[in-house]
């Protein structure tokens, strides 16, 4: 009997993830984006054995080197040297590294600790549901980059801190979307039905209730993924995020600010890194909330 | 309707205390003393720096010095900042019309660009002109814009000398401040010639900057909003019975998608902000973004406790107001809260 | 009516540049400042880019620094006596000078002893009633040591007034040239008792220029004063452009939107030098860049320890990367613009082989120490971080292994100097009077120690040197004394010296008669646009 079960559920979970992946594999949008993303991960993995050069050695016989299609450039460096010579391409590389990293640990803490806060606001309600919200609310009623930002001097300038606080000002989506869900998936049968035979509040919430609200989670999930690259290079360029000689994209433009005129692709590049990786995370983002979650299709 | 604002309001009232509680202790937090920052390279000796504490209140217990920020904040002082000795409140008003004026241009931008954008990719759904739109909206929506800005004064500025690098009005200009909004002061209580034109020309790159993501997000909505709209039977209808089809997209569609696009645009005012802060940086923009980045690197509490209370009480009061007009425009939200 | 003709004159950006230029036929100069200044009272403040838009344009000082250089001349004081102890100084003042009719004030009289009286009195005197004012805080009137050093400042007659010291300070004077001791108008003070802030943000004062308005970040504009008792400025109008970005004012100056900018990147430097429109200056600055061991803890209290490790920086690669030219590698610790300096003392020269024999020697293996990377730009050193990246890189030829440490500045300067200190500390001094004293004095006399000697030294040759020094008044017997400092500072090697900045001040071939000043700051007196 309670082998069986297992049987269909096991179905029923393929069945799930078959179906998903024929909805994605329709948006070539999200295909691209994520064959992108693919490529991204294995160069951040293998980024020692891709990368010409090290990230931060400084060839001092070649700071402000062009890259190799301008005047100047050579083989060497194909997308030239920052100004104290160290290789751009090879700091674009295990650049990756750190952005992945970055929206990794962002979701993996705002996702965790804003599934368990909304799970207690939305099961127990009452003044628990009142502290959660009110606090989400005063996060909410500041800029997310000031935020950040005070967070960020309050901590210290490093890239940890730097995630923990995108983290932090990123946790109240996760708390709304997953009390709300909560709440609504409560008020259905199926859910009536466990309570009435006496199966206990914590097993409900994890078992029954959460993998129901999953789907807006992952969307949001990739939504905070491409938000948390974004804002920690935004903190890199205001100087408070990674700090230099870590290559981190956004610590490398704000390092490359005065070049601005005389070397301009010491800037164009990073920036450029992040704006493709952004973009094709939101791909994979938009085409994973077409697949998953048919209420929100087109938007 | 009453009862929904009074809700509202008694929503706000335990935010609001817990924003004077987080940007009051979050400067309490920031490592840095300021005494040891005003000293420099020179130092300051014990005394001396007994001498200061005292003076700034810092020798009092954490509590006491919370209730004097309350006493003092129901009084409008926010206090006086470390560097410029001013009041708070009266640098915060110099520099906020700054800040809206820039923010105002970039969501009429966004609109002006954003809407008919969107429309016009649902009306060619699937076509080219709706991927070009979509992709488009994609790549703004997923800008840095901190790299967005230089590189545009790379090439507007740099190469092609169009416009200014940076500032609000070309310096040649010497504008008595009436509104504090340079496009206003200019046109209707200056007499310089050529000085209107001089800030458009400067405003141009930080409103394209700035109102980038809203655009994106507004032609996105627009998009799917016009979508459902057009599902809907009564537009259906309308077609089958021969209306043309910019009656229908002008009367029907358009007026029926507006309001999931105003709340959109009423909900980007703290995206705004934040894009604000990283805009006027590049710029260097006199506005509050840049003001409150300067001030929290210079370790000027006062400023950066002011600031992040003045901020968040404008959001708060915005979102209201949009929650309101939302639930005004909609009635089917006033129920479910 | 006025709208619509305004629209008519802004059809174009061309025509609009055009009305701009015929509306200002008056000489106007641009300046595109690097900041907003903190206000207008000279005295409560201590940036640079605050004296540069008050005490440098709208003030005088009893006595100043002559134009481009570090000596002193007659200001507002005519002439001036000491007295044979050294204790007194009497001031004769200049009869005749005017201060500023401004908007917000019309003065009544001429400048005489009570103006002086107010000036100091203030920052002196904790009842005197503007004391407590905008913070109220006299950061260099403390720190220059004048809360001890005057006992009393005495209106001999309108025109004469006598400071009395409570010691012998040969460095007096050079300190009334300071900032701080800019000479505001008392009448206007009084006037403005119901609203004392004011006074401090709409200054009148007898300086070349007077303020018209400040817009906050965005721009300071200022006009000649036609009765400046040195005669009018050639110059009519004076506007300061809030400018925080380098590779922006760069931009503005190639614009032609500024014609004076400070602090260029040095990365930009020879581009400007290409440039025909654009005229760079050049002058050693009056700072010095160093690297502070802590001479109390081992293997760092060893001076083999400490010359072995100087040998082994590439300086010259410091200077190409860090200061990307705008450097000069310093061996003294006061610059090369200062009186005394001494030429003849020579440097620990790069050696790498040696350093690690002389490291041998003394008996250190596997060094691994600390090296502090100040979070912020100065003129003394653009890029600490790098600066500490390529000591790392040298230091790891010889064998020592370098953490990189760095904290937010406060907190930087306090850890930095305090007594226990692990490792060395990247940092320097900009000097402010001009005066040796105020390099040795101040950056490694014994008293210094937990404070702003970061190299916690005391040396007891070095110290009588220096306190010797400071109470002669004879120059010829001071020089000698602090060029015999100079040689035991170097034998003794409590800091790697690193580099003095070399100054650039990119300028439109349109100014005339512009000049650097040592002591980093823009003065418009004089300057002429062609």
């Amino acid at each position: 009997m309670s082998d069986a079960s297992i049987d269909v559920k096991a179905e029923t979970r393929l069945d799930l993830l078959v179906n998903f992946w024929k909805h994605f594999r329709t948006n070539k949008g999200a295909v691209i984006g994520l064959y992108f993303f693919i490529g991204l991960i294995l160069v951040a993995v293998f980024a020692p054995l891709i990368a010409p050069h090290s990230p931060i050695e400084q060839y001092r016989d070649a700071f402000k080197a062009p890259p190799v299609w301008m005047e100047g450039g050579s083989w060497k460096f194909i997308l030239g040297t920052d100004a104290v010579g160290r290789d751009i391409l090879s700091r674009i590389i295990f650049g990756s590294r750190y952005s992945l990293f970055v929206g990794v640990v962002v979701v993996s803490i705002a996702l965790s600790v804003g599934i368990f806060l909304g799970l207690l606001a939305g099961t127990f309600r009452g003044w628990v549901d009142t502290i959660i919200m009110r606090i989400m609310d005063v996060i909410l009623a500041f800029p997310s980059l000031l935020l950040a930002l005070v967070l960020v001097a309050i901590l210290g300038p490093t890239l940890v801190n730097a995630m923990i606080a995108i983290a932090i000002v990123q946790q109240p989506y996760y708390v709304r979307l997953t009390r709300a869900s909560v709440i609504s998936e409560m008020s259905r049968e199926y859910v009536m039905a466990a309570r009435v035979s006496g199966v206990r509040t914590p097993r409900l919430m994890f078992k029954t209730v959460l993998p129901n609200c999953m789907a807006p989670l992952i969307v949001q999930a990739a939504l905070s993924f491409s938000t948390a690259i974004l804002d920690a290079a935004a903190l890199g360029f205001l100087g408070v995020g990674a700090q230099p000689p870590t290559p981190e994209w956004g610590t490398m433009l704000a390092e490359s600010r005065e070049f601005i005129l005389n070397a301009p692709w010491i800037m164009a590049f990073p920036g450029f890194a992040i704006l493709i990786t952004v973009v094709a995370i939101n791909l994979i983002g938009d085409g994973l909330r077409d697949a998953l979650d048919p209420k929100l299709k087109r938007s | 309707m009453l009862r929904l604002i009074l809700k509202k309001l008694g929503l706000l009232i335990p935010t609001f205390i817990g924003v004077t509680l987080t940007s009051f202790f979050f400067i309490r937090l920031l490592p840095g003393d300021p005494i040891l920052l005003l000293a420099g390279e020179r130092g300051v000796s014990p005394e001396r720096y007994a001498e200061l504490q005292a003076k700034f209140g810092y020798d009092q217990p954490i509590f006491m010095q919370y209730l004097d920020f309350l006493a003092k904040l129901f009084q409008g002082d926010l206090g006086v900042s470390f560097s410029t000795k001013q009041p708070v409140v009266q640098e915060f008003f110099t520099l906020f019309p700054a800040t809206v004026e820039l923010a105002v241009c970039a969501i009429v931008f966004a609109v002006l660009f954003g809407l008919p954008a969107g429309i016009f990719a649902a009306i060619r759904r699937g076509k080219t002109v709706d991927h070009t739109v979509m992709t488009t909206a994609l790549v703004g929506y997923s800008m840095p814009i901190f790299w967005w800005g230089p590189a545009l004064i790379i090439i507007f500025s740099g190469f092609l000398g169009w416009t200014p690098v940076s500032g609000r009005i070309s310096n040649m200009f010497w504008i008595e401040s009436t509104t504090g909004f340079m496009l206003i002061d200019t046109l209707f209580y200056s007499d310089e010639p050529g000085a209107f034109m001089s800030a458009v020309m400067h405003l141009i790159l930080p409103t394209i900057v700035l109102g980038t993501i809203p655009l994106a997000v507004i032609a996105r909505q627009t998009r799917s909003a016009m979508l459902e709209v057009l599902d809907e039977d009564y537009v259906r209808t309308a077609r089958a019975k021969g209306l043309s089809s910019f009656r229908i997209i002008g009367i029907h569609a358009l007026r029926n998608a507006l309001i999931p696009v105003v709340t959109v645009i009423g909900l980007q005012i703290g995206v705004l902000f934040a894009g604000a802060i990283l805009t006027e940086t590049v710029f260097s923009w006199p506005g509050i973004g840049k003001w409150m980045v300067d001030s929290i690197f210079r370790r000027d509490y006062p400023v950066v406790q002011g600031g992040l209370l003045m901020i968040a009480a404008i959001i708060m009061v915005v979102n209201l107001i949009v929650d309101l007009t939302y639930g005004l425009v909609n009635p089917k939200i006033r129920h479910t809260e | 009516m006025r709208t619509s003709r305004k629209l008519l004159a802004g059809v174009s950006l061309a025509a609009a540049m055009l009305a701009a230029n015929s509306a200002f036929a008056a000489k106007t100069l641009v300046y595109c400042s690097e900041g907003s200044p903190e206000g207008f009272t000279p005295a409560l403040y201590t940036s640079g880019t605050t004296f540069d838009a008050s005490s440098r344009q709208v003030y005088n000082k009893l006595v100043e620094f002559k134009r481009g250089s570090t000596e002193i001349e007659p200001g507002l004081a005519e002439s001036w006596e000491v007295s044979a102890d050294g204790k007194e100084y009497t001031f004769n003042l200049r009869k005749g000078v005017k201060f500023h009719t401004t908007k917000w004030f019309t003065p009544s009289r001429d400048f005489n002893a009570d103006d002086v009286l107010f000036s100091f009195n203030r920052q002196r005197l904790k009842d005197h009633p503007y004391h407590a004012v905008s913070g109220g805080t006299y950061e260099y009137f403390e720190g220059m040591g004048m809360p001890s050093l005057i006992k009393d400042i005495q209106k001999i007659d309108d025109y004469t007034v006598k400071f009395v010291l409570s010691r012998p300070e040969a460095p007096m004077i050079a300190n009334l040239a300071m900032d701080f001791a800019s000479i505001q108008s008392a009448e206007y003070a009084d006037k403005m008792l119901d609203n004392k802030e004011l006074f401090d943000q709409q200054p009148v004062g007898t300086g070349p220029f007077q303020l018209v308005g400040y817009r906050k970040d965005a721009i300071v504009r200022f006009k000649a004063n036609p009765d400046y008792w040195r005669g009018k400025a050639p110059l009519d109008n004076l506007v300061f452009a809030i400018t925080p970005d380098a590779s922006v004012r760069y931009q503005k100056l190639k614009a032609g939107e500024c014609h004076v900018m400070p602090y260029p990147n040095p990365a930009d430097v020879a581009d400007m030098e290409k440039d025909s429109n654009i005229k760079v200056l050049r002058q050693e600055g009056l700072n010095i860049g160093y690297m502070a061991y802590n001479t109390q803890q081992p293997p760092f209290n060893d001076v083999r320890v400490r010359k072995a490790l100087n040998m082994a920086v590439n300086k010259q690669a410091i200077i190409d990367a860090v200061f990307q030219g705008s450097g000069k590698i310093a061996k003294n610790p006061i610059p090369p613009t200062m009186w005394s300096y001494n030429n003849a003392v020579e440097d620990d020269k790069y050696d790498p082989e040696a350093a690690k024999k002389l490291l041998e020697e003394a008996g250190v293996k596997d060094l691994q120490m600390k090296v502090w990377a100040m979070p912020v730009q100065r003129p003394y050193n653009p890029n600490a971080r790098r600066m500490a990246e390529l000591i790392q890189a040298d230091y790891a030829k010889v064998g020592v292994d370098v953490e990189i440490v760095s904290y937010e500045w406060g907190e930087y300067l306090k850890r930095s100097s305090d007594k226990d200190r692990d490792g060395a500390a990247l940092l320097g001094w900009t000097g402010d009077n001009g005066d040796p004293d105020n390099f040795l004095g101040v950056l490694l006399s014994c008293d210094g120690i937990g404070g702003s000697n970061r190299a916690q030294w005391c040396n007891e040759e070095f110290e009588s040197l220096i306190q010797k020094a400071k109470t002669t008044s004879d120059l010829a017997e001071r020089t000698r004394l602090y060029e015999e400092a100079q040689v035991v500072f170097k034998r003794e090697a409590p800091w790697n010296t690193i580099a003095h900045s070399i100054v650039s001040e990119p300028i439109s071939v349109r100014v005339d008669n512009y000049m650097i000043d040592p002591f980093g700051g823009h003065n418009f007196y004089g300057v002429d646009l062609k």
